[in-house]
């Protein structure tokens, strides 16, 4: 097969882009493993869950307990996800299929412009406005509860957009022949669309599950950051990303190598929801073809 | 697929895409040899001086049109580490810190005390240091117990790392793990607008933020330390007791362009600056 | 897009149940436009009264509570420019080559698809951390523009890369063998057919990416730093605007109301970028086929 050298040059070159993109990933989990390697040597994975308190500065021996921590980053995201959900998909049914054209337009165009609102901006207006109205209901104010609220205004509009995509996916043939059959609008939607768009419903919600438990501006502004395990919605936590946003800036030796073992898992999690994401989707398209 | 065993023939796309990215290669080694950039002095550490620090090194450039004054914060521990690191020229410390600590040269540039701030809202006007020791360390859970209204205490610490935690612990002669806080916060603002939204709430701050948001109407008060303000006077000669020096450090022997920034930083040209900015000058 | 032509095939049966959840998803989009408002209303409140053009083109005075945030959004800019001059030839390129040039169960390509899905999901904080290590420490760019732009680079390019590849994918593959069939070479296919019907793709990818680039925080302080300068080059350290707005309402006293008109200008630029994306998208997609 003859092939110009430019032509090969230029094939290349998409190798060699394709090649950069994916190294980038390999680059970030190796450099978090050297950095992290240190604190895993000489702590212990154990230590991170069983020591007595997150103390990192402490004279020898430091305690590295990151265990409230960890709990706090998966209630403040499984709460965001819970009220996320039912408002996101609500969202997405809302312009697929109850709103005249015009209106579904601008409402989108609305859902977009929130999926760009700086986290900071949300931070702000969650210390400012949303912590002092939780305080003076229930003190003191800066809480899980408060986390929970800004990172679901937050995952909103991701989890509406990919739930409008997924509904654009499911074929017109199935809507026409529901409808065909008699079936009112509320049925078509909660028997075949939902149904039919369940894969594309789980993905969004396990991406927007990894965005909660990355966020940390927001969160940091609003939780009131006490490393301690919540025993209700008022109490306030420090989640991971705070805990690195907070003392990442001073942190030396073991401290800092330790912040990196949070990084670590984080990431870890995440990964394993975006892989799960992916595989749910992979099979659903097998599914369909 | 029939698609990959077609001919290329045309490809102008190929050409540009190699240009771009060869231009993008040089582009980048380029920028990062070039040479004949002006002096830069790195500054990073406490976000409580950063404000102060930045705006004296603006004036500074100014009056050396060829040096660049970089600001970076973070906390205090930051400027030690990034100075022991050779990250930073010089560190940023809002406390005492003796030269020794860091193997290096200290040189105040300002004072500012640490003042105790509730909602300005809360009827109680003084608190006595048995008191609020009792407070943070968690004796004391409510504020009638201490004379004031029936109220349920939020105590607001500052998160580890923070000279303005340092300062306060060294005061009252706690230790770290016997503060039992409700809330953590990490810049002065944050404590600010905290208190300011939470009538509960006791935590304490940089009098000069405070003072500068007292004046724009935020709702917060400051309280005074056995009987004493905490204002520049009282700072400035001793009598109100919770203050600090706000410090730049610096290796052994510093390049001598640090040193005229550091003698520019100490002297009376910025007291201008340092009143601006709500702190008090040592220059008089 | 919706399908609004399905909505009037509907038989017309109201009962009580189809009432309360018309009711109930009209509730939905009503709280939350409604939530949004009192949000952004808020914000603009706050932060218009001090908008102006000085306000748009000064340098930051008084540690922020004065003067412009010239200065910022110039460094923003710069950040967002080397981003994007970095992410949209690498995203175009891996787009083209996943969709392509390349089976779709091929073993590369579902290789370096699957690191892109994983990148996608990295937290923000760790990218920070990373280009703190990679860009700022080990090749020496220290605190800059570049370091930023390029870590801001790392982290929208599997949004980039889906979104186009979306758009090649959505190009009905007759075109592909219709364009053979007329003896259309391959780069003429790429380039007259394929990468125009991608251009879709490509802005929704942008719009998302520019989003998430402008709304970036932690991954800047740790990469392209805190200075308020204005930028000379792009190995100067700039503050880009999220990170002057969060320094503004936790670090300054009396930043409030810069912090709030700083926040306005950024959902303002979103908007433009928006928009502009849009229109150019339209336009120029309208046209290319067209003149096929």
């Amino acid at each position: 097969m003859f092939q110009s050298r430019t032509d090969s040059i230029l094939s290349w070159i998409l190798r060699g882009c394709a090649m950069t993109s994916g190294a980038i990933v390999v680059l970030i989990f190796g450099f978090m493993l050297i950095e992290s390697w240190p604190a895993i040597h000489q702590i212990g994975w154990l230590r991170f869950l069983s020591d007595s308190a997150w103390n990192p500065t402490a004279q020898e021996p430091g305690q590295f307990n990151m265990l409230p921590m960890i709990v706090a980053s998966i209630l403040v995201s499984i709460g965001a996800i819970t009220l996320a959900t039912p408002l996101g998909i609500g969202s997405a049914i809302f312009v697929q299929y109850y709103s005249p054209r015009l209106v579904g337009g601008i409402y989108r165009n609305i859902i977009e412009l929130m999926a760009g609102v700086p986290s900071v901006v949300y931070g702000l207006w969650g210390l400012v406005v949303l912590v002092p109205i939780i305080a003076s209901w229930h003190p003191p104010g800066p809480s899980l509860l408060a986390g929970i609220l800004i990172l679901a205004m937050m995952i909103l509009p991701t989890i509406a957009l990919m739930t409008m995509a997924a509904f654009q996916n499911v074929p017109a043939d199935y809507i026409r022949a529901s409808a065909a059959l008699g079936l009112s609008r509320t049925r078509t939607i909660l028997s075949v669309v939902l149904p039919a768009a369940k894969s594309g419903l789980f993905t969004a919600v396990l991406i927007a599950m990894g965005r909660a438990l990355g966020e940390t501006m927001a969160v940091l502004m609003v939780t009131g950051n006490v490393v301690q395990l919540p025993s209700k919605m008022f109490d306030p936590v420090r989640t991971l990303t705070a805990n690195m946003a907070m003392e990442m800036a001073y942190a030396m030796d073991v401290h800092r190598s330790s912040l990196f073992v949070s990084g670590l898992l984080l990431m870890g999690t995440v990964v394993g929801l975006v892989l799960t994401a992916e595989l749910l989707s992979r099979r659903s398209r097998h599914a369909e073809t | 697929m029939s698609r990959q065993t077609q001919k290329w023939q045309t490809q102008p796309k190929g050409a540009a895409v190699l240009c771009f990215v060869a231009c993008m290669l040089i582009f980048c080694s380029c920028s990062q040899v070039s040479s004949h950039r002006p002096q830069r002095i790195v500054i990073t550490g406490s976000s409580t001086v950063a404000p102060l620090v930045a705006e004296i090194g603006k004036r500074f450039e100014q009056l050396h049109p060829n040096v660049r004054i970089d600001v970076q914060t973070g906390g205090s521990s930051r400027g030690i580490a990034d100075v022991r690191r050779g990250i930073a020229d010089v560190g940023m410390v809002s406390r005492e810190i003796a030269p020794q600590e860091i193997d290096g040269e200290v040189f105040s540039i300002a004072l500012d005390g640490v003042g105790l701030i509730t909602h300005r809202d809360n009827p109680l006007s003084e608190l006595s240091q048995e008191q609020i020791v009792a407070i943070f360390s968690g004796q004391v859970r409510n504020w009638k117990e201490v004379g004031g209204f029936d109220g349920e205490l939020v105590v607001v610490n500052k998160a580890a790392g923070r000279s303005t935690l340092d300062v306060f612990l060294q005061f009252f002669k706690l230790a770290p793990e016997q503060i039992r806080s409700d809330i953590v916060i990490g810049d002065n603002e944050q404590g600010i607008k905290t208190v300011a939204g939470n009538r509960n709430a006791i935590g304490y701050v940089s009098v000069g933020s405070a003072e500068h948001d007292i004046g724009l109407g935020v709702k917060i008060k400051l309280l005074p330390l056995n009987g004493v303000d905490p204002s520049a006077a009282n700072i400035r000669n001793q009598s109100y007791g919770l203050a600090r020096p706000l410090n730049l450090i610096t290796r052994k022997s510093p390049h001598s362009l640090v040193r005229e920034f550091i003698e520019f930083a100490q002297s009376s040209q910025v007291e201008a600056i340092v009143k601006e900015q709500n702190f008090v000058s040592i220059a008089d | 897009m919706p399908k609004p032509e399905l909505a009037p095939s509907f038989p017309r049966v109201h009962r009580i149940g189809d009432r309360l959840f018309a009711m109930g998803i009209w509730g939905i989009a009503i709280s939350i436009v409604a939530w949004f408002a009192w949000f952004l209303i808020d914000i603009c409140v706050q932060g218009i009264p001090l908008f102006s053009w000085e306000f748009l083109t000064e340098a930051p005075r008084n540690a922020g509570r004065a003067g412009g945030i010239g200065s910022i959004l110039v460094s923003t800019l710069l950040i967002l420019a080397v981003c994007l001059s970095v992410s949209v030839p690498l995203g175009l390129g891996t787009a083209i080559l996943l969709s392509e040039y390349s089976a779709r169960n091929h073993r590369f390509g579902r290789m370096v698809r699957r690191s892109l899905d994983i990148l996608a999901g990295v937290p923000s904080i760790v990218f920070g951390m990373f280009g703190n290590a990679l860009f700022c420490m080990y090749l020496g760019m220290g605190f800059s523009i570049l370091s930023g732009g390029l870590t801001l680079a790392c982290m929208v390019l599997p949004i980039l890369i889906r979104s186009t590849e979306e758009g090649f994918r959505s190009v009905p593959n007759e075109y592909r063998l219709a364009a053979a069939a007329t003896g259309m070479s391959r780069s003429a296919t790429l380039t007259k057919l394929l990468i125009p019907a991608a251009v879709p793709g490509l802005t929704v990818g942008l719009v998302l990416g520019i989003g998430r680039a402008l709304a970036e925080t932690a991954a800047l302080i740790f990469t392209s730093g805190y200075v308020d300068r204005m930028p000379e080059s792009l190995l100067d350290s700039g503050r880009a605007l999220s990170v002057h707005i969060f320094d503004l309402s936790m670090n300054v006293a009396g930043g409030d109301r810069q912090a709030y008109a700083s926040a306005a200008v950024l959902v303002g630029l979103l908007l433009v970028i928006n928009g502009i994306a849009s229109l150019f998208a339209n336009r120029w997609l309208g046209k290319k086929i067209l003149r096929q």
